[in-house]
């Protein structure tokens, strides 16, 4: 009887990186932005995208959102109020998108006719971080309601994401929110990491929110 | 939350290699996973018991060779190993590091195998 190893070498989510690469390929050539935004439940995360949705739309682009939730089409319904085409994944159960959920759901759509499309994870801080969606920016939220030391805690999302958003900035002062102690330790985590203080009821920091997706959809068409 | 759909990925991925191996029996499977995997090593076994039942693997162990942040320091103009989860900075000269070079891997590296015995015939 002989034993003997068998040397394999291959990511475990190879299925998911695969499709994950023809995604990202697929929206680099058809010139959109895909964000994938990722938060704890109850962050605000449809309320800062139905804001952002608006306001894109407002300002001339061309935007959609998928978003995803176990159950219900709430979010896609009050989404869908923006005007933005907007569809719904529910995952039953399933606690993270995959590249696979991303795919079907946009069959139908035409890439090229959009300038930004928002994907709303599922409302957890660990499991989105190790499925690719194709995304060319993952986001990373945080309420000001939830601790400053959520980076911390979560290290493995913080890290994976391009830009951090703080949300309900108008509940700081309520909320006793430390600021610069929540600033340090999302930079403690992932250092030069773009952060985005925001309210999607006052419209605070939307400004800047809005310019940088313009300047990384620039790049992405230079 | 999600380590029993990455056993069951690992699972598939093994049988399909097992179909080069015609009787052989599984011994080890043996994976590599970065710290920054976000899956979690006990469960990860408790779940492998489970999804092996029935399959080319059943009898087998599983075996996890877990991996540190290994970042890319510019300022030391060096690969250092981070500590932990709580600081991406070099820990030799406390500069912040972004390029991570070691630490979200979550992959199958190989697998032991028993060949069958060979066919005596009396």
């Amino acid at each position: 009887m002989t034993t003997r190893i068998v040397e394999l070498r291959q990511g475990i989510l190879k299925k998911n990186d695969e499709l994950a690469r023809g995604l990202r390929a697929q929206f680099q050539t058809a010139g959109v932005l895909v964000l994938n935004l990722v938060s704890s439940p109850g962050t605000g995360k449809t309320a800062f995208l139905e804001r952002t949705l608006r306001d894109l739309r407002t300002g001339g682009a061309r935007v959609a959102a998928l978003v995803g939730d176990l159950e219900t089409d709430n979010d896609a319904r009050r989404l869908a109020a923006s005007g933005a085409p907007v569809r719904q994944i529910n995952t039953h159960g399933i606690c993270h998108l995959e590249a696979e959920m991303v795919t079907k759901h946009l069959d139908g759509w035409k890439l090229a006719d959009l300038d930004y499309l928002f994907i709303e994870n599922v409302g957890n801080l660990v499991c989105p971080s190790s499925y690719d969606l194709g995304e060319k920016i993952r986001v990373a939220l945080l309420s000001v309601t939830e601790g400053e030391d959520k980076p911390l805690k979560y290290p493995t999302l913080f890290n994976s994401a391009d830009a951090a958003v703080i949300t309900k900035i108008d509940l700081a002062e309520p909320c006793g929110f430390d600021r610069d102690t929540a600033l340090q330790n999302i930079r403690e985590i992932r250092p030069n990491i773009r952060i985005f203080e925001t309210s999607a009821k006052t419209g605070a920091g939307m400004e800047d929110w809005l310019a940088y997706l313009s300047a990384e959809r620039a790049v992405r068409n230079a | 939350m999600h380590e029993l759909s990455i056993v069951a990925s690992v699972v598939d991925s093994v049988t399909e290699s097992l179909a080069a191996y015609p009787g052989a029996r599984v011994k080890e499977v043996r994976l590599r996973v970065g710290v920054l995997a976000s899956v979690i090593e006990d469960s990860l076994h408790f779940c492998y018991g489970i999804a092996i039942e029935g399959t080319r693997l059943e009898g087998s162990k599983l075996v996890i060779q877990i991996l540190p942040v290994i970042a890319r320091c510019d300022h030391c103009n060096a690969d250092v190993e981070l500590a932990g989860l709580q600081s991406f900075r070099c820990p030799r000269c406390g500069e912040p590091v972004n390029d991570l070079r070691q630490g979200r891997e979550l992959d199958i590296d190989s697998i032991e195998i028993e060949d069958a015995e060979e066919t005596v015939t009396p």
